[in-house]
């Protein structure tokens, strides 16, 4: 069995992003999963513990004061060493803000090809092959880097696989501290989020407001309703735009890229470019006063009708039937 | 001060756009050409600090078709001084490891303290090259920012930049030379006026080959296997709401066993 290494994204407060179920589960098609993570002195026998959760039986662990000031270096290292001990036919990056750093000089360090944004991977012969989603939804391509090393960006939620834990076992990993230019990182803060609600990118239901919420506070309607049906908050970006809510919630050609099982547009439009974010869900359902709005166009059931008096009265019926 | 700021045409976001089905590239013909929306921001962040520092020059830099030099003239007009074309029909279907070369080997042409690209474009939506081009050229970077400020000028001064991405709040703070990448969270573009305009036709636009640039070996890393398109989605059952919509939606959400 070939390796491929699994790049672990850990959240300042040491969390595992939950997107890291997609890389195993792509690894897992082509080869044996190997995570990489990098980690504050000390604090390796924790993160390894909580690795096995997502299916990883092997984990490579470097430990280095750098991790939490130096920008995306510390991860860049770590994994180009993994890879001079463990000759990968990929590694494997979340496609997020900080992952995609971290690809893209991986790839330059290791003259890797990139594929970006995969939805699935699979092998044919010697050859990694990633799929993509592309145009939003609108086609479906394939890509290779033929002989070279592959290094990849995942979409979160692209698989919708949830891992078999293992018991994780750890070796260290040595990576040097030679200086490069790099950003330092001066402060980082997680955004509050309730814990029991689904995170956007991976959420099997997502629930959407759009302009028509009217305010920050209106938001409040729509995460009723998300969390009666256990789903993630999105947005427009009108919405978005509006303050109404933070931009990492926007769904879109410039936002995330969902495809749950059900997705809901309250008092959304459906101009192109939201679409672009979420025409591939399996059910899409749209509450909107106009019933010329072009998001009726995807919609498998459209409501024509106010979200002020639809939605609340929405939460009432999907409470009363649990 | 001296910023180069990354420009890039794409197919209008409203308009239908299409793959050729044999290359899997962007079909140009089909679509309207237009300069993308995040490089129309990376150019007004540039010419903000332009704004604050006179003696600040802000270049343009793309890699495209002909056609590519309506975006530069665009740039122009808002206000950067001059451009950089890179055109060559060798570089049609360039991946990222391509354009990154190319784009770094024009870089390291002239001097500069600052590039500001956008975050990703709205037809490649990779969001890789800022950070390949800091990686070739040997510098910091720092991507998705929503907002940055300059402390001190080229020499010793320092780059602090918000970003607030995946659930996460960011202070990042970087020297010169350095490569960012800015969101749509930052200000919209100027609108050019007339005497913009009129100048951006005298403004100097360097246009180089991969030749003039020294490489010739421009073979991408990462190839298109096959194309597919999906087939366009329909519309379901649509009810106009007279106060039985709730109970109707919910025994929708019953027969799909979503509830
Ligand atoms: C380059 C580019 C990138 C973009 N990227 C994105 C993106 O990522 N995501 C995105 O969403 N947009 C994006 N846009 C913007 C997009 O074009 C639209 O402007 C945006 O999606 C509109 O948001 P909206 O539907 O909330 O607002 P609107 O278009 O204003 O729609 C509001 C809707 O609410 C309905 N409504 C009003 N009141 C009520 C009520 N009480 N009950 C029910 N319905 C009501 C109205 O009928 C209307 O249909 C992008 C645009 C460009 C040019």
């Amino acid at each position: 069995m070939t390796t491929v290494l699994v790049s672990i994204e850990l959240t300042p407060s040491g969390d595992v992003r939950p997107g890291l179920a997609d890389l195993v589960a792509h690894a897992r098609s082509i080869g044996s999963p190997v995570g990489v993570v990098t980690v504050a002195p000390g604090d390796s026998a924790s993160v390894t513990e909580r690795l096995g959760a997502f299916g990883l039986a092997e984990v490579l662990v470097a430990e280095s004061a750098a991790v939490g000031a130096a920008d995306a270096e510390p991860r860049v290292r770590a994994l180009v060493a993994a890879a001079a001990a463990r000759n990968p036919t990929a590694v494997l990056i979340a496609n997020t803000v900080r992952g995609r750093d971290v690809a893209a000089r991986v790839a330059v360090r290791l003259d890797a090809g990139l594929l970006l944004d995969i939805v699935g991977l699979h092998a044919e012969g010697k050859r990694v092959v990633g799929e993509h989603s592309v145009f939003g939804g609108a086609y479906l391509t394939a890509s290779t880097a033929g002989d070279r090393m592959t290094v990849a960006t995942v979409r979160e939620g692209s698989t919708g696989e949830q891992p078999s834990p293992v018991t994780a076992s750890a070796s260290a990993l040595e990576i040097d501290d030679t200086t490069v230019p790099t950003a330092v990182i001066t402060e980082a803060t997680e955004h509050a989020r309730r814990s029991e609600r689904p995170e956007l990118r991976t959420a099997e239901r997502v629930v959407s407001g759009g302009r028509a919420v009217g305010s920050a506070e209106g938001f409040e309607l729509v995460e009723r309703l998300a969390d009666a049906l256990g789903a993630a908050v999105g947005a427009s970006r009108a919405a978005v735009d509006a303050g109404y809510i933070s931009q990492d919630h926007q769904v879109g050609q410039t936002g995330v890229s969902v495809s749950p099982e059900l997705y809901i547009a309250l008092g959304i439009s459906g101009a192109i470019q939201h679409r672009a974010g979420m025409q591939t869900a399996k059910t899409i359902v749209a509450v909107n006063k106009d019933e010329t709005a072009p998001i009726f166009e995807i919609a498998d059931f459209g409501v024509v009708g106010d979200i002020f008096t639809v939605v609340p009265a929405l939460i009432a019926e999907v409470e009363a039937r649990r | 001060m001296k910023i180069i700021t990354l420009v890039k045409q794409v197919p209008d976001t409203w308009s239908e756009r299409r793959l050729d089905p044999e290359t899997g590239r962007v079909d140009r013909a089909v679509s309207e050409a237009v300069i993308d929306e995040i490089s129309e921001r990376a150019i007004e962040a540039a010419l903000a600090l332009k704004d604050a520092d006179k003696s600040t020059t802000v270049t343009l830099l793309t890699m495209g078709p002909a056609g590519a030099l309506d975006a530069l003239r665009k740039g122009l007009s808002m206000g950067a001084d001059d451009a950089v074309h890179i055109r060559d029909d060798a570089l049609q279907g360039a991946d990222v490891t391509i354009t990154s070369r190319v784009i770094a080997a024009a870089l390291l042409r002239r001097p500069w303290d600052l590039v500001i690209a956008g975050n990703e474009s709205t037809d490649g939506r990779g969001g890789v090259l800022p950070a390949m081009l800091a990686e070739r050229l040997g510098v910091a970077s720092a991507t998705g920012l929503d907002s940055f400020e300059l402390t001190g000028g080229a020499a010793g001064g320092d780059l602090v930049g918000r970003r607030s991405a995946d659930g996460v709040d960011e202070v990042l703070r970087l020297g010169f030379p350095s490569v960012v990448s800015i969101t749509e969270r930052m200000p919209d573009a100027r609108f050019p006026n007339f005497r913009g305009i009129l100048g951006a036709k005298k403004k100097p636009v360097e246009v180089l080959t991969a030749a003039d640039l020294g490489l010739t070996d421009l073979h991408p890393a990462v190839s298109v296997v096959s194309v597919a398109e999906r087939p366009p989605r329909q519309a379901g059952t649509r009810i106009i709401d007279d106060g039985s919509a709730a109970a109707a939606l919910a025994d929708f959400f019953a027969s799909r066993r979503l509830i």
